[in-house]
């Protein structure tokens, strides 16, 4: 895929087949967060639905990227941080002691806003999470593994010849995808990506947002975003955080065009943020 | 501007030029220092040895034949073998016959040569009644004059050979029978009252067994408690005062720890005296703290990012750990290691408490066996009174540092194998 048809991807061609019809995967319900003293996040209802990309967006430090973590505990680990209300997958509780967190994220993958390959060949970096999960011994399970990760991630042709290369030797882009196969790699239902394109350039970012439009078949995508053109262009459904509140969400067509809230409306229109 | 700008790139010369002069400084120093050792302390690796005709007279030494080797051991024990060295000497020397004479003649060559020839008899019991010419090492005195040590031009007092004895050495030189060689008595046995007798083996052994055992204590202990520290330790007042208490205690003088070794390992659990395993654990207490300091900050150093990345996918405490942090942190914490180490290679104020300063003949064959260290050992040469201990001295020093730039180079190696593995 050349560059100059990798930027055509504002208005995306529809994928392959059109998704099913959205069903509800993951439901926050009265979510708030709070860091010692401070409310990150306050009494959040959020969907997030198969088929779909579920865009939040919002001013720095409203809370998006605290209740991302939400729906794979990777707050937990966080000294002092608290998580009220409830989140359910599948209509079963996430929070909860009987509830095995390396289960739950084995089941929804998270990529990060930096690209953090680990220190290991591209292949390694796969391979790694099938691998602590036991869902494939090492050969030729490993290596068909693998190259489907980085086939659905658009890195395969790129790389195929130099598995055994250290991860971070790759560019920006690239490592940015090296981490979404990873992140796919163990087959998950959701994936959470925390401001996945801020850290690369323009022609990066496109492909990136390009495979995000692709991996909605098959995932429930839920993405944290400063940039709004980039969440009109990769999502369907929107939400507006402001000052760790949900203001407004919907359809992203109408959060964009006929926003409900003033709020939203300043925000979308540029007037703070 | 211009006079400002001139001013800024004056003074980043003239702070280049610092740089520069300091570094010149302490590279000339390091030479000054070695090159002093190395000039004094090179002839320790040779010594002078005496061609003798030995005649192992059948009067003086028992038969031994149809004897095991044991048992030809026990039957030389009351032999008079120096009898055997003198009557060589006078063969050689045929005009000395006043007793005073005799033993000045007698002391030029060393007191191990009894020995020498009692093994050679126990090896091979068929010598006697023959005479061989046998290679014995010099006295230490006669050593030096051949080394140059002693000027043959110094008065009487001051040297400690006679005009006699100077006269003796240079007729046996005549007639080829003086030669200096590779020292292999001093790689090869353990300390001796007579300096052409003593070895560095013992001590370098001592040192091997007493750092092994430092090192399989302190790595494990220090790496447990930098990562239950740094990963999973409840950040709470006790745990502040730990790491309070761990960067006092790196900061205790070393006497101390011995203090506390003597106190502990010697009278309270009654372990060896002067034993290597004692030893280490001592140096393994006093390298503690400085372990765990480095091995958390390695550990700190391992980017956030990384520990996200594994436990995004699921990884557990444990997995992160042993699959990501440890992996990444390791090139850090051995260089730790080595410092600590090699900081425990040169001390002595420690193991002065627990007796490891001693006089140890024997070469120690385990951890538990009486044993001296290296900088022990350097520091009682250096407190012998015999001239020829001085040059043992600068030898031992640079068997020292040929150790510690052994071990930093298979630190330095084994942390680039690590580094470069993905």
């Amino acid at each position: 895929m050349t560059a100059a048809h990798a930027l055509d991807v504002v208005v995306p061609p529809p994928p392959e087949s059109t998704p099913a019809v959205a069903h509800l995967k993951m439901r926050a319900e009265g979510v708030s967060v709070r860091y010692g003293e401070t409310r990150a996040v306050q009494n959040v209802d959020l969907d997030i639905l198969t088929h779909e990309v579920t865009a939040l967006i919002g001013p720095s430090g409203c809370g998006k990227s605290t209740l991302l973590r939400c729906f794979n505990r990777m707050n937990d680990e966080i000294p002092g941080c608290r998580t009220t209300g409830n989140v359910t997958l599948d209509g079963e509780p996430i929070y909860g002691d009987q509830i095995d967190v390396v289960q739950l994220r084995a089941r929804v993958g998270m990529v990060f806003q930096k690209p953090n390959p680990f220190r290991k060949s591209i292949y390694a970096n796969v391979a790694y999470g099938p691998r602590i999960h036991g869902l494939a011994k090492k050969g030729p399970e490993m290596d068909e593994i693998v190259q489907r990760s980085l086939s659905r991630a658009g890195l395969w042709e790129e790389v195929r010849d130099r598995l055994s290369e250290p991860g971070n030797a790759l560019s920006g882009g690239q490592q940015q995808r090296l981490c979404i196969a990873r992140a796919i790699a163990v087959d998950p239902e959701v994936i959470l990506m925390d401001e996945p394109c801020s850290a690369l350039d323009p022609i990066a970012t496109a492909r990136v947002e390009e495979l995000i439009y692709e991996l909605r078949s098959r995932y429930a995508i839920a993405i944290v975003t400063h940039n709004m053109q980039q969440a009109a262009r990769v999502s369907q459904r929107t939400a507006f955080f402001h000052l760790g509140e949900l203001i407004e969400c919907g359809a992203t067509e109408d959060i964009f065009t006929q926003p409900a809230k003033a709020r939203t409306r300043d925000y979308i229109t540029g007037r703070y943020g | 501007m211009r006079a400002r700008l001139r001013k800024r790139h004056r003074s980043e010369r003239l702070f280049r030029r610092a740089g520069l002069l300091a570094i010149s400084a302490a590279v000339l120093v390091l030479a000054l220092l070695l090159g002093s050792i190395v000039t004094s302390g090179l002839s320790a690796f040779r010594q002078t040895q005496l061609l003798l005709d030995v005649d192992f007279d059948a009067t003086v030494v028992p038969p031994l034949d149809g004897l095991q080797a044991i048992e030809r051991e026990r039957a030389l024990v009351g032999t008079d073998l120096g009898a055997l060295v003198r009557n060589a000497l006078r063969r050689e020397f045929p005009g000395v016959h006043r007793r005073a004479a005799v033993r000045q003649l007698q002391s030029l060559v060393s007191s191990g040569a009894r020995s020498i020839l009692r093994t050679m008899l126990v090896d091979d019991p068929a010598l006697r009644g023959h005479t061989t010419p046998i290679w014995v090492p010099a006295d230490d005195d006669v050593d030096l004059l051949q080394k140059g040590s002693t000027k043959r031009a110094a008065a009487v007092d001051a040297r400690r050979l006679s005009d006699a004895q100077i006269g003796w050495i240079d007729a046996l030189a005549a007639r080829g029978r003086v030669r200096t060689t590779l020292n292999t008595t001093f790689f090869t046995s353990g300390d001796s009252r007579e300096p052409e007798l003593a070895g560095i083996w013992g001590a370098l052994v001592g040192s091997f067994l007493t750092l092994a055992v430092t090192l399989a204590i302190v790595f494990p202990l220090g790496v447990a408690a930098a990562v239950h520290l740094e990963e999973f330790a409840p950040k709470n007042r006790w745990t502040d005062l730990v790491e309070v208490n761990i960067n006092n205690l790196a900061a205790v003088p070393s006497i101390v720890f011995g203090l506390l070794g003597l106190a502990v390992f010697l009278n309270l659990l009654h372990l060896p005296r002067s034993a290597p395993i004692v030893g280490g654990a001592t140096l393994a207490l006093m390298t503690l703290p400085t372990l765990i300091i480095v091995a958390r900050a390695a550990i700190k150093a391992v980017p956030p990012s990384i520990r996200e990345a594994a436990r995004g996918l699921g990884a557990s405490p444990l997995q992160v750990l042993g699959h990501h942090v440890l992996p990444l942190a390791m090139p850090g914490i051995l260089t730790g290691t080595i410092i600590s180490m090699a900081r425990a290679l040169g001390e002595t104020a420690p193991l002065l408490m627990i007796g490891m300063v001693a006089f140890i003949v024997d070469i120690p064959g385990g951890v538990g066996d009486p044993a001296t260290v290296l900088p022990a050992q350097i520091y009682l040469w250096a407190d012998s009174p015999e001239r020829g201990f001085v040059e043992k001295t600068c030898g031992a020093i640079l068997v020292l540092v040929a150790f510690l730039i052994a071990m930093n180079g298979a630190a330095i190696g084994l942390r680039q194998k690590l580094e470069k593995r993905w």
